[in-house]
């Protein structure tokens, strides 16, 4: 599938802005399941300082700078992204999720140590006793390791109110996890959290989401979203996507932008600005399908 | 000299039965006193002879010498949390720890070897991390650590080195070795109390510092400054880098060091909000606009140096500071992510770490300590846990003794360190060994720990030759710290040959002379030094007319009473205005009907210590002020600050009761402000920073006099009354006995006038303040520089108000009331122009603070 995302955020402040300085990670990754044919990126008034790197986790990272005064910032990505279709679907029978954990807790091969990262507790997943109490009746005596995945990812969705407003960035885990309410990003924590209760490796994705409007409805702009979910780590398959939000598997309709052990490492734009009394913002996502002859590509 | 020969016995008992200058042998390993042997340890004698010299009662005055000493040169360590032990003295014990060369030698061996196997760790686990790869080190000690910073990783300096300051705490074991007990590696403190302590010792001991062949300390901060140079030349096309060093601020408790050290090294000591990024390089903010900074000596953790890409909610750091750090622009000692080291948890991989490295066994032991991480150990941990000293991997200040705690309070760890087994270390907790400490005029044993500094040079590390030993006075303590209420200790390494060095003060000198030029005097500094010279002003301008005040309730019976009420009147309200209020407020305040018997009690609350504008709030504003530029003053005008500070403890611990007790303290205020300002005069070089302080003066003074002639002589007052107040004000001013001299008459407002507002030869007149505004304000930077400045046209319209006033309108009164229309015209003409002044250069100028917040994230998926 072929994707032209997007994504403009807009901050309107009621002073002037004298500096500001940030971090975005914005531009959709490529890797195995897709891949960034190209994005534009835009940043009203221009920056006087601009450099993209790789951060520790692989995203694509870029800094800027806004040295003019300014009351108004816009920064915009849009980019072309080809998902490839259902190469994440389900790897069929995996090991059992006690002989998965065994290996991991043995393991001792570079990946092994390398993945004892994600297991450990980060700045916005603290160990939660309750998320083990939680994730342990998907975890079933003798059943493979990704239907656990699966049951839990499930359970979260029904479990779970999606309300937006509920929650809000400074919400600690466990208040999630009590009142079972929250929106996307709470979603991807819990099942983080309970992954890393029960030992296995977990992080977090954000992304984008196609949505597809009811039957003869024509889909609005600006209507898609962006979007979080987690990824678990299954021995021998690797890193699998689940989306506790939909309760699907990650297919056609995801695009990865950046991963981390949680939200904290990928925030999708960050700043520190001088001056700038209040503010507005304003986001709006836009994901639509292009036909083969404006993405270019061969199918 | 023979270890059995005897010293004299004048002041330290020392004979039979005894085990030296113990009165008996301690019970555990003593630094001085082998009690196998039974004999002195190598290297103590001479320092226990020359001791034995000074009589008891004289050791204890030298005791007394050092504290006033340390105290005159403003030595503190601050304590957090409590405001009134803020600026706690120093304490130092005349007795040194002393060292034997011979030993010493291993030591420092011992020390560079860990300074070096840290430095590679360090660029391993921020480069490939093969010490994970390779089962070295467990991956939770890296991952877990908070010290661990991901947007610092790959972040690794140019060159061999990537630690280029390390300190460690060591104490002797009962195996007789020196341990380490722990590692300090992001912002190593303690050097300059070491410096201090020693140049203390050499003042108050001189004779016992001279006999006995001490190392120098001097090559360690040269060494300091050229390993910062070099790194930081890299970084620039000018001659030389700048080199900031970076302190939290005032209240941090080793800010006395940050200050020392920036003084000592001719560094420029900043505050985060003094620095700042623009694409990738760091600069200065400055009375001159942004200089560019190469390198930085920060005194600020980790996590709070950039609250872009680590703490957000940092305030003490400098944004953007990883990303120039990523660019390699800057030179950050010790780089950002070094507090990974200070983890008692690597301690029982050290020594593998040590032969994959380097191929060496580790040659200083570490305290024996189990990481909780390793089912074994936590198991041998828990066991044991009321015997075992209980460590967090990552923040030492959490340290507790199992020992101490109850059955409830070891469950409660037994609950952690299962939940996070890998956050914990178990420390096996021995006695320490002792050492001799002068109490109450004799040497008891006093356990004691001792910080060693160490600092990158090209081939690899060089110690200092001493360092700083803390003891605890309570013989029964189990831990030592500078928190806790320890006392310090010079730290002596002596050796049998007597050493060819430098004195330390002459290579001090050398560096210090190195001072940072005036173009880099950061716009904070320029700050506090106007605010110094407005309050140091203020304080005395007050101070004099508290004191005429005085002398007119003194003589108040002797004359003829209405007239000296009417005059005392408004003299009070000078002072009222002049510190911030009306003397109807203050009537109202004080529940006060009738004016007569007010006075007393206005004069009591103008000195008393609660009261907002009163003479104790204003001498802490200078305090305060002074302190945050406490890099700038010469030792002895710290001397006078000091000597307020004393007087001003004085006037707040013991209120003054009577009245006629404050005459004195007034005089001695007066005598220590002058002496201030004169100092100030004298020994600073006339560029910015003393442009700044002159400004602030001039303004104060100036508008002083300003509101003094316009509560005193604008009113009409009958010729009694108007001829008191004349006598008043000219003595509030310095300027009785010169119009005394001048015109020999009696006084006239003619003459008054003249000489307050209009001499330009009076240095006490309204027109010489202006007048030096004017050519201050010609020497600061402008923003186009063929333009005046706003300042600059504010004063001229002050300076020409002044001259082109006439003395003949202003004697002019209104017929019925008496009252000076021009006068008040002119005066108040004058005082808002200043005012205006103020106003302007702190807008300019002094506009480094404006408010910073964070931009505010979108959260995924709501943002519809």
């Amino acid at each position: 599938m072929n994707y032209r995302i997007s994504h403009r955020t807009r901050y309107q402040y009621s002073e002037p802005v004298a500096l500001c300085q940030n971090i975005g990670r914005l531009f959709p990754a490529s890797d195995p399941q897709q891949e960034c044919r190209r994005t534009q990126f835009l940043i009203e008034p221009a920056p006087a300082a601009y450099r993209e790197y790789t951060d520790y986790f692989g995203n694509h990272v870029c800094y800027f700078d806004i040295q003019q005064p300014h009351t108004e910032l816009t920064v915009t990505t849009i980019s072309d992204v080809v998902r490839h279709e259902g190469i994440a679907a389900n790897p069929g029978v995996t090991e059992r999720w006690e002989n998965g954990l065994r290996q991991l807790r043995r393991g001792e091969d570079e990946t092994s140590l390398e993945l004892r990262q994600y297991i450990l507790p980060s700045p916005l997943v603290p160990f939660l006793p309750a998320a083990r109490t939680y994730a342990r009746r998907h975890f079933v005596k003798d059943r493979p390791l990704y239907e656990c995945v699966q049951a839990l990812m499930a359970g979260i969705y029904t479990d779970f109110t999606y309300e937006p407003g509920f929650t809000d960035l400074a919400t600690p885990l466990d208040e999630v996890l009590d009142h079972k309410r929250g929106v996307c990003q709470d979603f991807a924590h819990v099942g983080i959290a309970c992954l890393r209760a029960m030992g296995f490796p977990a992080r977090y994705v954000s992304g984008y989401i196609e949505t597809i409007p009811p039957p003869g409805e024509e889909k609005l702009q600006g209507a898609d979203a962006s979007h979080a979910w987690f990824s678990a780590w299954i021995p021998e398959h690797g890193w699998m996507d689940f989306d506790p939000t939909n309760n699907s598997v990650p297919a056609a309709q995801h695009v990865t932008v950046a991963h981390g052990r949680d939200y904290s490492d990928v925030a999708p734009l960050k700043g520190v600005l001088v001056g700038g009394g209040e503010h507005e913002l304003e986001v709006a996502v836009d994901m639509r399908r292009l036909d083969d002859e404006e993405s270019g590509t061969q199918t | 000299m023979s270890a059995t020969a005897e010293p004299p016995v004048p002041g330290l008992a020392w004979g039979e039965g005894r085990a030296g200058p113990y009165a008996e042998p301690p019970s555990g390993a003593d630094e001085m006193w082998d009690t196998a042997a039974g004999k002195v340890r190598p290297g103590w004698l001479p320092v226990l002879e020359s001791l034995s010299r000074i009589p008891a009662a004289e050791l204890e005055k030298r005791r007394q010498d050092i504290r006033r000493e340390l105290r005159q040169n403003g030595v503190t360590y601050n304590v957090h949390g409590d405001p009134k032990g803020l600026n706690r003295p120093w304490e130092m014990d005349p007795v040194p720890l002393v060292i034997h060369g011979a030993e010493w030698e291993q030591i420092e061996t011992g020390l560079t070897q860990r300074a070096e196997l840290l430095n590679l760790i360090l660029r391993d686990l921020y480069g490939p991390r093969t010490l994970i790869r390779n089962r070295l080190l467990p991956p939770e000690l890296v991952y877990a650590h908070h010290g661990f910073l991901r947007a610092c990783d790959q972040l690794l300096l140019p060159g061999h080195h990537q630690l280029l300051l390390y300190a460690a705490d060591l104490a002797r074991g009962p195996d007789g070795r020196m341990w380490v007990i722990s590692d300090r590696t992001q912002a190593p403190s303690g050097s300059g109390y070491a410096l201090e302590n020693r140049s203390c010792m050499a003042r108050v001991l001189p004779h016992l510092f001279r006999e006995c062949q001490v190392h120098r300390l001097g090559g360690f901060f040269q060494q300091l400054r050229e390993t910062l140079l070099s790194a930081g030349s890299g970084l620039t096309h000018r001659d030389e880098p700048r080199i900031v060093l970076l302190t939290p601020g005032p209240l941090n408790e080793t800010y006395f060091e940050h200050a020392y050290l920036a003084a000592h090294m001719g560094f420029t000591l900043v505050q985060g909000d003094d620095l700042t990024t623009r694409d990738g390089h760091v600069w200065l903010k400055t009375l001159d606009g942004l200089q560019p900074v190469e390198a930085i000596l920060r005194r600020i953790d980790d996590p709070w140096c950039d609250p872009l890409e680590l703490r957000e909610e940092s305030r003490l750091g400098i944004t953007g500071l990883v990303e120039a750090t990523r660019r390699n622009n800057v030179l950050i000692a010790n780089p950002l992510g070094s507090s990974l080291l200070e983890n008692p948890g690597m301690f029982p991989f050290l020594p593998g770490i040590a032969r994959h490295f380097l191929g060496e066994d580790l040659r200083l032991p570490s305290a024996a300590t189990w990481w909780c991480g390793h089912r074994k150990e936590r198991d041998h941990v828990l066991a044991n846990l009321s015997e075992m000293v209980i460590k967090p991997i990552h923040n030492q200040a959490q340290t507790v003794f199992g020992f101490r705690l109850s059955e409830a309070e070891l469950e409660h760890w037994r609950r952690q360190i299962r939940k996070y087994p890998y956050l914990f270390v178990g420390q096996e907790h021995v006695g320490f060994s002792t050492t001799p400490t002068l109490i109450d005029g004799r040497l008891e044993p006093r356990r004691a720990v001792l910080r060693s500094f160490l600092v990158a040079r090209n081939a690899g590390y060089a110690a200092m030759p001493g360092g700083l030993a803390h003891i605890s006075l309570d013989p029964a303590a189990v831990s030592i710290n500078s928190r806790t209420g320890g006392v310090s200790k010079d730290v002596w390494v002596i050796s049998d040959e007597a050493e060819h060095f430098t004195p330390s003060w002459r290579r001090a000198q050398l560096v210090a002379s190195q001072q940072p030029s005036s173009d880099s005097l950061p716009s904070r500094a320029a700050e506090n030094l106007f605010w110094v010279g407005r309050y140091a002003e203020r304080a005395e301008g007050s101070t004099r007319l508290l004191r005429a005040i005085l002398q007119k309730l003194n003589e108040r019976d002797e004359h003829a009473e209405a007239a000296d009420a009417a005059c005392l009147l408004s003299l009070l309200q000078a002072l009222a205005i002049q510190t911030g209020n009306e003397i109807d407020t203050e009537f109202a305040e004080l529940g006060l009907q009738d004016a007569s018997q007010g006075h007393e009690a206005i004069l009591k609350t103008a000195i008393s210590v609660t009261r907002q504008g009163g003479l104790p709030d204003m001498l802490q504003r200078l305090l305060d002020a002074s302190f945050a530029v406490r890099d700038l003053w010469s030792s002895d005008t710290w001397r006078v600050i000091d000597r307020i500070r004393q007087d001003l403890r004085e006037l707040t611990t013991s209120p003054i009761d009577a009245i006629s007790g404050i005459q004195s303290r007034l005089d001695d205020f007066i005598t220590s402000l002058v002496a201030f300002t004169g100092l100030t005069m004298e020994s600073m070089t006339h560029e910015h920073g003393w442009i700044l302080l002159e400004l602030g003066r001039r303004l104060e003074r100036g508008t002083q006099i300003v509101t003094q002639v316009r509560a005193c002589l604008v009113p009409g007052h009958g010729e009694i009354v108007e001829h008191l107040l004349l006598e008043s004000l000219l003595s509030c001013n310095e300027s009785l006995i010169t119009h005394r001299r001048r015109y020999r008459s009696v006084l006239e407002m003619e003459s008054v006038l003249e000489l307050l507002l209009l001499d330009p030869t009076n240095p006490r007149s309204l027109i010489y303040q202006v007048e030096q505004l004017r050519e201050q304000l010609a020497d600061l930077p402008r923003d186009r520089p063929r333009e005046k400045s706003r300042e600059e046209r504010l004063v001229l319209d002050a300076a020409t108000t002044l001259e082109l006033c006439e003395m003949e309108k202003l004697l002019r009164s209104e017929q019925l009331t008496g009252r000076h229309p021009a006068l008040e015209e002119l005066l108040d003409h004058v005082g808002a122009r200043l005012s205006q002044v103020s106003d302007t250069l702190t807008e300019r100028l002094f506009a480094h603070t404006a408010a910073v917040q964070q931009l505010v994230t979108t959260r995924t998926g709501e943002e519809l």
